[in-house]
């Protein structure tokens, strides 16, 4: 019974935190190449190598900080943060299942990237603005997966398995995207988000009652129930949003 | 005279620039259902000792949150 309550808080945490760094790192990437392709290669991983100085500065400042945070408040900011953050990822997907919004298409990014970044003055600020773009991309993409892996890992008591698991997501996806040499497009990115929003939103629930001190049945097993129960509720809010669409448009 | 703010202000102000986007962006309903939720589930659990109405009401009025967001961004009937 502890084993699979275990195995099942593991799997959900795991889950979690491979596909959201799988998704902010094809994102990122996506706008590595353009500038990379466009600005030159060198300005763009000078301002990668920076953003990632820059984010691993901010998790040596601010992740042992988060221990000295009682435990019930940690998990009710955490499970706060991770339920508007998992909301937010999960009304993007309903709304692009039913087609109410455009799918996140990578290559279309690139090529705003591209047409942006070839718009620009290519003479003067050449290498500052290749720079700053490459560095942005990483960086606020990479907040996201930091976010991601602090706010699981530390609730969960288990920090090293989600940052274990983050650099295996990006480390895989950047190794396919060398490998292929191009942005992402083939990734199926909504069935991901939607996915990593159910799981979040699960984590998110689960962490809030968790920090309000609510005795969940079959303690951390019953992650598994509130991912099935979101992703019911996600397909049934899919079906109803496809036909409200239709409805209307007719 | 530069009126540009100093480093540590743009910094700062950065910093809660991304935090705003981040937690609130374009549907602040979300931020504030998240509130209500918490703010409820607490009264539910702590003052009635409601543990079984909490741990029903919470996925609820998480679904229910959801289900809200969603209808606002559907399209408007002509």
């Amino acid at each position: 019974m502890i084993a699979a309550s275990l195995s099942s808080g593991v799997v959900v945490l795991v889950s979690a935190v491979f596909l959201a760094s799988a998704v902010e790192m094809v994102e990122a990437l996506t706008i590595v190449f353009a500038v990379g392709h466009t600005r030159g290669w060198r300005s763009a991983f000078e301002g990668v190598a920076v953003a990632l100085v820059a984010l691993t500065a901010l998790v040596a400042a601010f992740g042992p900080a988060l221990i000295h945070i009682p435990l019930n408040w940690l998990r009710l900011i955490v499970g706060g943060v991770l339920l508007v953050f998992g909301l937010q990822w999960l009304r993007k997907a309903v709304l692009r299942a039913s087609g109410l919004k455009a799918k996140h298409d990578e290559d279309a990014i690139y090529q705003e990237t591209v047409a942006e970044l070839q718009g620009l003055d290519g003479s003067v600020n050449r290498d500052k603005i290749a720079f700053t773009m490459a560095f942005k991309g990483v960086f606020l993409e990479g907040l996201e997966v930091v976010i991601t892996v602090l706010t699981l890992g530390t609730s969960a008591h288990r920090l090293t398995l989600a940052a274990v698991t983050a650099a295996i997501a990006v480390v895989l996806v950047g190794i396919v995207g060398v490998i292929v040499s191009k942005q992402l497009s083939t990734v199926p990115e909504n069935l991901m988000k939607t996915t990593v929003g159910i799981l979040l939103v699960a984590y998110g629930t689960f962490w809030v009652g968790e920090g309000l001190s609510i005795k969940w049945p079959g303690n951390d097993g019953f992650l598994a129930a509130l991912v099935g129960i979101y992703a019911l509720g996600t397909w049934l809010m899919v079906q109803g949003t496809t036909s409200a669409a239709k409805a209307v448009a007719a | 005279m530069s009126t540009r703010p100093s480093l540590p202000v743009r910094l700062l102000k950065g910093f809660g620039m991304f935090w705003w986007d981040f937690l609130v962006g374009d549907t602040p309903e979300l931020f504030v259902s998240t509130i209500v939720i918490i703010a409820v589930t607490a009264a539910l659990g702590k003052a009635w000792h409601a543990n079984v109405a909490a741990t029903v009401i919470l996925p609820v009025l998480v679904l229910g949150s959801l289900l809200v967001t969603v209808r606002r961004s559907l399209p408007k009937k002509k």
